[in-house]
């Protein structure tokens, strides 16, 4: 039953198996996708022809790696872009509203509260619809009122980066928000006590607390930009980021370049995992 | 008296450690028995063995006669009271308490009528629709003791149940657990870290330590004549020396200490000159300033350090006057001694059939 | 009595980005939306305001059985996210050995880090007709012709339940935690089964998380795009589908609205309707 209680080795022995079958039905679609950006064939699928770095390396007529696919290297730079714009704004408007909603006393703050939750609960294809409505409005308004075109009211990067900001910063807000809850405020009291006024005492004493959830929250908000498809897909302009742009390649029919490039963001994000554990565990 | 519960030769071994190493004992019905030991003596093992979450890895666990091997806890005769009581929150006080009844299959009347039965008798009638966070923790204590009871076992398993409140309660529910017990006449299987707690409550007590029951007793012969060191340093407040026997007279030895007293005492067993031992005195047994006539006893004189007051527990906290060693006496209120000021010198005795004496260990 | 408050330079500093944030990036844009899906605009692009748009949904089946389809389709995946999630959190907060479970905490997480785009990629590949599994089956002769394994309802669902696992797999971890294990033990000494204390303690205790995986769970899947488009193909007959379709296809953004007007309720509604049932507040299940 639970391992401090005597159980039958059936019962165990059965609970390993489906706990194996499940890190299979996990890990599966990963590990194949890995394994097949280095088959030497002109398609993701087996049978194996044999191991080549080609689909990373080459640059033949036939044959492009993605270190030599321009389209795909650039829509990895304008989502590494959208990320980070992404990251900052977010991270500074979901401390503020952290703080307001831990710290601050005003009317309707339920109310308010309940409206930063709402991200949570809109499908991001609803955020992303709105949003392009708005700024068509926004911008139509422009347009007849003023005779001004205004690039950003349009569907482009800087869309892109507020409609993802839209959601993320309400995940930003409730990571922050958990450490906040566990400060203790008579630390800043002793700081103002001391003759800091609020914004000393927040900067020199809260926000030195908040500083592991800070970068949590932004390693996640910049992964949680970079992989968007739902709220970007109705956003985006010319300039695609790169999970639209795979999605069209993979609904198109698909090379192993794909594959590399899944190699890539696995190892990748992989790592980036690790390592945010790793720093996690060493700061406790 | 029919024997509830038996516990013969009982080892566990978890790798390389032992956490109970051949523990044999006998608890009739109707009895109070704790287990009284220091925390990771082995005694929470101990009692997770006779509830069934642990099976030992030798000897034999019997209730009501009946070989508990093999048997799983849901159906032994024994219910355990968690440390931290461990009631269902997502339950009602009611709920709580019929829950194990209705894994019995018990008729939907019946079990009302027990629970409301039950809940008289720890004196919380009409508390079955409460949430368990209503209640305090004096209440909380007794719900958990109802929700065992009530299914009538052969043995009540008590794990530390009062470590988590606090002292005034503890007191107070130390003298209801007793009295509970003594009317529902349920033998109850308690363990502690706590020696006021076994002392108070308990018929019997067995202290352990490192795997080991070092004396099973009552709990007067536990305070007066432990029969290790162990037991002396553990249960109650004691002074300590150690030395060596200078002269063997048949019952009493002399013993000179490290810091070169020299004190005559009883002994329990025989001792060579020269054997190291250690030597044991309550602080009660201390008599200050005694009378000139008075024979038999070893006096010397002492420096106070400090007056601990503590009403009837008051002490004297002192030392020797060529020594160091911290001496615990006992301070009588009975205004005789109400002169006494810290850094006089004073006199003080002990009789020589108080003092206990054990061989030194390695 | 009123509460007293003080308007203080903090107070405005804090509240205008996220009043900023809150007023333009959200409600404005829903109310938009709203406004939108009112408006019809005919062949020669004349405007007028009504429910037209909302009664196309209603006359065209398509439209409205897509949407019961998707709604159930949702309600059926979280579901199974849950029965498939409660076991593998249930063994690594209680049953696998204290030193491993950050080990299998991480091995759990890890592939949710990859874009979901990539996982569904990882599938297709096994799963098409040239995949990689049909591959093996004709190989070992279990198969005399491979098999289009792709897009049908069976593989969307459990592409959609592969998706969301992590978003129901971490509350209930975080809520077994707490689930004290005196509690389990207690059960037991009382005389419960496996069952029982399945069904009395660990769900009862579980409550919040599951409904707060519920909801995030239902959620994503009712607005999934991917998965349903990718794995289900041309059948998968998924809401959002008709929504990108009415916005980048037909472009006929008013309908748009309308459709994610309705997505909009229906996801709201069905989400009131699990907090009630379960008495829980949406403010208390995000924590």
């Amino acid at each position: 039953m639970i391992r401090s209680l005597p159980n039958s080795r059936r019962y165990l022995y059965s609970y390993k198996l489906y706990m194996g079958l499940y890190f299979t039905f996990l890990f599966a679609p990963l590990v194949v996708t890995c394994v097949l950006a280095f088959n030497d064939s002109q398609f993701p699928a087996l049978p194996w022809k044999g191991f080549t770095l080609e689909w990373f390396t080459a640059d033949l007529p036939h044959r492009v790696g993605i270190f030599h696919d321009r389209m795909n290297l650039e829509s990895i730079w304008v989502s590494a872009q959208v990320a980070f714009f992404v990251t900052i704004l977010s991270v500074t408007v979901g401390t503020c509203a952290a703080f307001l909603f831990e710290q601050e006393e005003f009317p309707f703050k339920p109310a308010l509260y309940f409206l930063m939750l709402s991200p949570l609960v809109i499908p991001g294809v609803i955020l992303g619809i709105s949003i392009l409505l708005f700024s068509n409005t926004l911008g139509l308004y422009c347009e007849t009122r003023w005779g001004l075109d205004v690039p950003l009211f349009r569907p482009g990067f800087w869309l892109v980066v507020l409609g993802q900001f839209s959601f993320i910063a309400t995940l930003v807000t409730l990571v922050v928000s958990a450490r906040l809850r566990k400060f203790d405020r008579t630390l800043e009291e002793a700081a103002l006590n001391l003759g800091a006024n609020r914004f000393e005492a927040i900067w020199h004493i809260t926000l030195k607390f908040l500083r592991p959830a800070i970068v949590g929250a932004a390693a996640v908000a910049f992964l949680m930009s970079f992989e968007n498809f739902n709220t970007t897909l109705f956003l985006t302009g010319s300039e695609t980021t790169l999970p639209i742009n795979l999605y069209l390649q993979v609904r198109d029919g698909s090379t192993p370049v794909i594959n590399a490039i899944s190699f890539l963001l696995i190892v990748g994000t992989s790592l980036a995992a690790v390592a945010n554990l790793y720093f996690s565990r060493k700061q406790e | 008296m029919p024997i509830d519960l038996e516990v013969q030769s009982v080892t566990k071994t978890f790798g390389d450690f032992t956490a109970v190493e051949d523990v044999v004992f006998e608890v009739p019905q109707g009895q109070f028995f704790s287990i009284l030991g220091p925390s990771g003596c082995g005694k929470t093992t101990l009692l997770r063995m006779i509830a069934g979450f642990t099976e030992p890895s030798r000897g034999k666990i019997a209730i009501r006669g009946a070989d508990m091997a093999g048997v799983p806890p849901n159906r032994r005769p024994v219910n355990l009271i968690f440390q931290h009581l461990a009631l269902f929150p997502m339950m009602t006080v009611a709920q709580n308490i019929a829950f194990g009844l209705q894994r019995r299959k018990e008729n939907r009347s019946d079990i009302q009528r027990k629970v409301t039965r039950i809940l008289e008798r720890v004196d919380l009638p009409g508390f079955e629709d409460k949430t368990i966070d209503q209640l305090s923790g004096g209440q909380k204590q007794r719900v958990a003791i109802a929700r065992c009871l009530v299914l009538e076992p052969a043995v009540l398993l008590l794990d530390e149940p009062l470590g988590a409140l606090d002292l005034k309660l503890r007191e107070q529910m130390k003298v209801e657990l007793k009295k509970l017990q003594a009317q529902v006449g349920t033998t109850f299987v308690y363990i502690t870290h706590d020696q006021s707690e076994a002392l108070v409550m308990s018929d019997h007590v067995a202290v352990m330590n490192k795997g080991r029951f070092e004396q099973v007793d009552t709990p007067q012969n536990l305070y007066h004549q432990p029969r290790t060191a162990f037991v002396a340093r553990f249960v109650g407040d004691n002074n300590a020396w150690s030395g060596v026997v200078r002269r063997c007279d048949g019952e009493t030895v002399e013993i000179e200490t490290a810091a070169d007293q020299s004190f005559r005492t009883r002994i329990t067993t025989p001792l060579e000159p020269g054997a190291p031992v250690e030597l044991f005195l309550r602080p009660e047994a201390m008599i200050i300033q005694p009378d000139a006539d008075l024979p038999n006893l070893n006096r010397f004189e002492v420096i106070v350090k400090s007056l601990l007051f503590d009403g009837a527990n008051s002490r004297l906290l002192a030392h020797p006057i060529n020594d160091e060693t911290e001496l615990l006496i006992a301070l009588p209120q009975n205004r005789q001694f109400d002169h006494i000021r810290r850094d006089d010198r004073i006199e003080v005795a002990w009789d020589e059939q108080s003092g206990i004496c054990f061989p030194a260990a390695g | 009595m009123p509460r007293r408050f003080h308007i203080t330079l903090p107070l405005v500093c804090f509240l205008t980005p996220v009043l900023l944030w809150l007023v333009l990036m959200i409600v404005l844009p829903h109310v938009d939306l709203l406004r939108m899906s009112l408006r019809v605009e005919d062949i020669e692009g004349n405007v007028s305001w009504g429910f037209a748009n909302y009664l196309n949904f209603f006359k065209e089946p398509i439209y409205w059985l897509t949407f019961v389809r998707t709604a159930v389709y949702s309600i059926m995946v979280t579901f199974m996210t849950f029965v498939v999630a409660l076991p593998v959190a249930f063994y690594i907060t209680k049953v696998a050995a204290p030193r491993f479970q950050g080990f299998l905490m991480m091995l759990l997480l890890m592939p949710f880090w990859v874009s979901e785009l990539v996982r569904v990629y990882g599938w297709m590949i096994l799963l098409r007709e040239s995949g990689v599994i049909n591959h093996f089956l004709t190989r070992l002769g279990i198969l005399t012709q491979p098999i289009e394994m792709l897009y049908n309802d069976v593989t969307m669902v459990m592409g959609l339940v592969y998706t969301s696992m992590l978003f129901m797999a971490v509350p209930l971890v975080s809520v077994l935690e707490s689930l004290d294990d005196s509690l389990i033990e207690a059960a037991y000494d009382l005389g419960a089964n496996m069952g029982t204390i399945l069904f009395r303690i660990v769900i009862p205790h579980a409550m919040p998380g599951i409904v707060s995986g519920s909801i995030v769970v239902f959620m994503l899947t009712l607005g999934n795009y991917l998965t349903p488009n990718l794995m289900g193909g041309k059948n998968s007959l998924w809401f959002t589908e008709q929504i990108y379709n009415q916005f980048i296809a037909s472009f006929n953004w008013n309908q748009g609205s309308a459709f994610g007007f309705l997505l909009l309720v229906l996801s709201s509604l069905v989400i009131w309707v699990g907090l009630k049932l379960t008495r829980q507040k949406l403010s208390r299940v995000v924590q």
